[in-house]
C-alpha cells in the first residue's frame, strides 16, 4: 500500500474524530487530505502519540480517539503499549503506518524490516484486537470495524515506505496545538 | 514501611483539593500510599506507566481534554523523561503538575539512590522548571495550589519536590 492511498482511503472514517499523529510523512499526507481542527500533529516528542491519545481517550470517553501512530515511534515507546492495553480505553483506536524504515530522516531500516510483528507485540501487550493489513480493503475494513465498534484496537498497515510531494504544512505548530485544543473544549460542550 | 501516611494524606488531599482528576504515576517506595489513596478514591483516574516520560503525554492529552492531572514520579522518572519534557511539554507549552519523589537528599541511606539526588535540582535549572520542596505538611496545600496555578498560567512544567522529611518518618 502506499501511505497515502491508505490514508486516503480511511479519510472519511477518521475526519469527524480526535486524531493524533506522529511528525513526518504522515501527517504531512493527512493534511494534505484536509485539515480538520480535531487533528493533532505531534511535531516531535518521537514515541508519544499514543500516550497523548491515552489521556485524550481516558478523559473524553464519549469521543473515538484516533492514533496514528509509525514503526519506528512505536519502537520508541514499546511499553506505552502496555499502559495502553492495561488502562484499557474503550474508545482508543491505535493505527500504526508501518513502513519498516525511519522515511523522515532518509530511511534507514527499523527492526520491524527485519521481522518485528508489531501487531504481535501489541496482542501480547493485551490490546483485545490487533491485526496486521496489507491491502487498501483489508485496510478500510479493519478501520471500519475499530472506529464502530466499542473496544480498544490497534491495526497495523504495512506500507511502502514513499515520502510525500512536500512535508510542508501550513500551520504552525503551536496554532495546531491552541486550535485542537478549543476544538476539543466546543465538542465537550455541544 | 516508614513512608509516612498522614503526609501521604495530606499530599493526596491536596490533589483532590485543586481538582486533580487524572494522575499518571510509575509508583516508587515513597509514593505507594499516595497512589493507594489515588487507586482507592473513585474520582480519579490512575495511569500506571511503564515509563515516565508517557505521563507526560498522557497529561498532554489531559489538558486537551480540560482534566486536570498530576504526574508522579521518582527523580529518576524526571531524569528519564527530559525528552518528553522539553519536546512535548515546553514545545508545546503544556502545564505539567509534577509531583517528584526527591531520593538522594540529605539522610539517603540507600547508595544507588545518590547520584541522582545530585542531579535532580541542576537539571531542573537547567530546563528552567521552577520547583518547590514540600517539606512542612501545614504548607502543601498552598504549594500545591501555587504551583497548579503557576503551571496554568505559564503553559509550563511546574515540580514539587517531596523531600525525604515529608515523606520519610524514621
Amino acid at each position: 500500500m502506499l501511505p497515502k492511498e491508505a490514508l486516503r482511503t480511511i479519510y472519511p472514517l477518521v475526519e469527524d474524530k480526535i486524531v493524533v499523529t506522529i511528525m513526518g510523512a504522515l501527517p504531512a499526507e493527512l493534511y494534505a487530505l484536509g485539515h480538520r481542527k480535531s487533528f493533532f500533529y505531534v511535531e516531535h516528542s518521537m514515541g508519544l502519540a499514543s500516550s497523548i491519545g491515552l489521556g485524550l481517550a481516558l478523559c473524553l470517553p464519549h469521543e473515538k480517539v484516533i492514533v496514528f501512530d509509525g514503526d519506528g515511534s512505536v519502537l520508541m515507546n514499546l511499553g506505552g503499549l502496555t499502559t495502553v492495553a492495561s488502562s484499557h480505553p474503550r474508545n482508543l483506536v491505535h493505527i500504526i503506518f508501518d513502513n519498516q524504515s525511519f522515511l523522515s530522516t532518509g530511511g534507514s531500516p527499523t527492526a520491524t524490516a527485519s521481522g518485528t510483528d508489531l501487531a504481535a507485540i501489541a496482542q501480547a501487550a493485551g490490546y483485545p484486537t490487533a491485526v496486521t493489513v496489507r491491502t487498501l480493503d483489508e485496510l478500510r475494513e479493519a478501520v471500519t470495524a475499530a472506529v464502530e465498534g466499542d473496544d480498544l484496537a490497534c491495526i497495523v498497515a504495512k506500507v511502502e515506505a514513499v515520502a510525500p510531494a512536500s512535508f510542508h504544512m501550513d500551520l504552525g505548530l503551536l496554532e495546531n496545538r491552541f486550535e485542537f485544543a478549543r476544538a476539543l473544549r466546543s465538542r465537550v460542550k455541544a | 514501611m516508614p513512608v509516612s501516611i498522614a503526609n501521604s494524606t495530606v499530599v493526596y488531599d491536596a490533589l483532590k483539593a485543586v481538582e486533580v482528576r487524572l494522575i499518571s504515576v510509575l509508583p516508587e517506595t515513597w509514593l505507594v500510599p499516595t497512589v493507594r489513596l489515588a487507586n482507592e478514591d473513585p474520582e480519579m483516574t490512575v495511569v500506571p506507566v511503564a515509563k515516565e516520560e508517557e505521563a507526560v503525554g498522557i497529561a498532554a492529552g489531559a489538558h486537551f481534554a480540560g482534566t486536570k492531572s498530576a504526574l508522579l514520579m521518582q527523580n529518576h522518572g524526571l531524569l528519564s523523561s527530559v525528552n518528553g519534557i522539553v519536546s512535548l511539554a515546553m514545545l508545546y507549552k503544556i502545564p505539567l503538575l509534577m509531583l517528584i519523589s526527591y531520593r538522594g537528599g540529605l539522610g539517603e541511606r540507600d547508595p544507588w539512590q545518590t547520584m541522582g539526588g545530585s542531579k535532580t535540582i541542576p537539571v531542573l535549572q537547567a530546563l528552567g522548571i521552577p520547583y518547590d520542596e514540600l517539606s512542612d505538611p501545614a504548607s502543601v496545600a498552598k504549594q500545591v495550589r501555587d504551583a497548579q496555578s503557576l503551571a496554568e498560567s505559564s503553559l509550563a512544567p511546574v515540580a514539587l519536590l517531596l523531600t525525604r522529611s515529608l515523606m520519610w518518618e524514621e
